[in-house]
């Protein structure tokens, strides 16, 4: 009997076996701006003037106001003045506004993703978002409030998914289990933001001794 | 149990990375400075990972897939061989992706980028801009319609000429499946030497990003079509897998 299941179960495997890969990256290219941007790219008036993702809060979005100020970098410290960066997150309760999720209702007024080029002088973003309530990981537990960042640009062959926490949540920081997973503190500390007078200061380095941790998720 | 299927359900597909291009690609030069040297540190999918934005109809212009008019002075049309690109929007499993953004842009039809960077001598074309999105319908597919992009010389190892490309920004369902790339021309002899073709080693790989032309699609008198099918990350398949690794 137990042998008939096993033989079931093997054709059900060979059954679903993968219909085709997953198309290959390429990278988007130095004018990776003029499909992602455009209005930034200079544009006028493409789509309606407003560059998707560009704002991301209005008066009714809860949560605390948050100012991400940040600049992506090469291995030797030149900025990326052609890149974008994504980023998605949770709303102020930890919940994602997608139909995906099923622990509750998100925040309408929060849609969770933000989209911006890095400037064209010094390779600079700013996010205007909300700090994101904590999400718990696969087995569970709590992790420390978090980010996503995803990086595009030329010489990026497939985009980079990073995360950004947060420097002044030092307990949940110590207690996340992804950060916990990376083990070593010098590693760990790419991953967070800064608290300044102004909001915090994310830094992404993709190359060289402060190599920012980037994930296989 | 039940728990435990839902979980392997809504998890995704490794990434090949041997399929996917590596970070640090010789022969294209700006790979050099901006290739991560550490391998990236794998993590479960968390629920940040399986959700994704969703962009409604609504945000989408009636033209904003038409390239040949979405930048247009009213009654003009850009300059170029006028094509549509159409295909279907799948993940591995085969199953459609409906109602998810895709993003493209391109060169016009000298190979000339509306962008202060761009200094090629090719002259821009007052009614072409170069970008364009659509939303996948309830089958997956997509359409949108331009002019044929021409190649372009850049600067990289001396001689070098991108094929004739259209970029391709993909959504999906869930933030894991987030992709850009490119895709290309059946029968164009520069893809075989193309540094960032060549940064993709499998040559079925390459093969799926290359359209193909497709007579069949075409409207007399009016435009041809190339076919173009896209792949995404599917999910962990069936609660078998996992049942099976647990006996």
């Amino acid at each position: 009997m137990l042998d008939t299941v096993r033989k079931s179960i093997g054709r059900q495997l060979t059954l679903t076996a993968l219909k085709s890969k997953e198309s290959p990256s390429q990278t988007a290219g130095p004018y990776v701006h003029i499909g992602c941007v455009p209005t930034f790219a200079g544009l006028e008036g493409m789509f309606g003037g407003v560059d998707l993702g560009s704002r991301m809060i209005n008066k009714n979005t809860r949560g605390e106001r948050i100012t991400i100020t940040g600049q992506v970098v090469d291995g030797i410290g030149v900025p990326l003045k052609d890149g974008i960066v994504e980023i998605w997150q949770a709303d102020h309760a930890g919940l994602f506004n997608c139909s995906r999720e099923s622990r509750g209702r998100a925040d309408p007024y929060f849609m969770g993703w933000g989209r911006q080029p890095t400037d064209r002088n010094n390779g600079s973003f700013t996010f205007e978002t909300i700090r994101p309530g904590q999400v718990p990981y696969s087995d569970g537990r709590l992790q420390a409030p978090h980010i996503q960042f995803w990086i595009a640009a030329r010489g990026i062959n497939l985009g980079l998914h990073t995360r950004m926490y947060f420097g002044d949540e030092e307990r949940a920081n110590q207690d996340d289990p992804v950060l916990s997973l990376i083990g070593d503190e010098h590693r760990i500390q790419t991953l967070i933001a800064a608290k300044t007078p102004r909001g915090f200061q994310f830094k992404i380095h993709l190359q060289g001794d402060q190599e920012t941790v980037f994930f296989d998720i | 149990m039940t728990k435990y299927n839902l979980h392997c359900q809504s998890r995704y597909i490794r990434r090949d990375r041997d399929w996917h291009p590596p970070p640090l690609a010789p022969r294209y030069l700006s790979t050099t400075y901006r290739s991560p040297r550490h391998r990236p540190v794998t993590l479960d999918s968390t629920v940040a990972d399986i959700t994704g934005p969703v962009f409604g109809h609504d945000k989408i212009g009636p033209n904003d897939h038409d390239l040949l008019i979405n930048y247009a002075k009213p009654g003009k049309s850009a300059v170029g061989e006028r094509i549509m690109v159409h295909g279907r929007l799948r993940d591995e499993n085969g199953r459609a992706i409906s109602g998810v953004l895709i993003e493209f842009w391109q060169a016009n039809a000298g190979g000339r980028y509306r962008h202060i960077a761009d200094t090629y001598k090719a002259p821009l074309d007052e009614n072409f801009g170069g970008c364009g999105r659509t939303i996948t319908d309830e089958d997956g597919a997509y359409m949108l319609r331009t002019v044929k992009p021409g190649p372009y010389p850049w600067p990289n190892g001396g001689n070098d000429w991108r094929p004739s490309h259209i970029h391709f920004s993909l959504f999906g369902e869930g933030f894991a499946q987030r992709l850009i790339t490119q895709m290309y021309f059946e029968g164009d002899p520069l893809i075989e030497l193309c540094p960032i073709v060549a940064t993709i080693r499998d040559k079925k790989a390459i093969d799926q990003l290359i359209s193909r032309y497709d007579p069949q699609s075409t409207v007399p008198m009016d435009i041809r079509a190339y076919r173009f099918d896209i792949t995404l990350r599917g999910r962990c398949s069936t609660p078998f897998e996992n049942r099976l690794e647990g006996n």
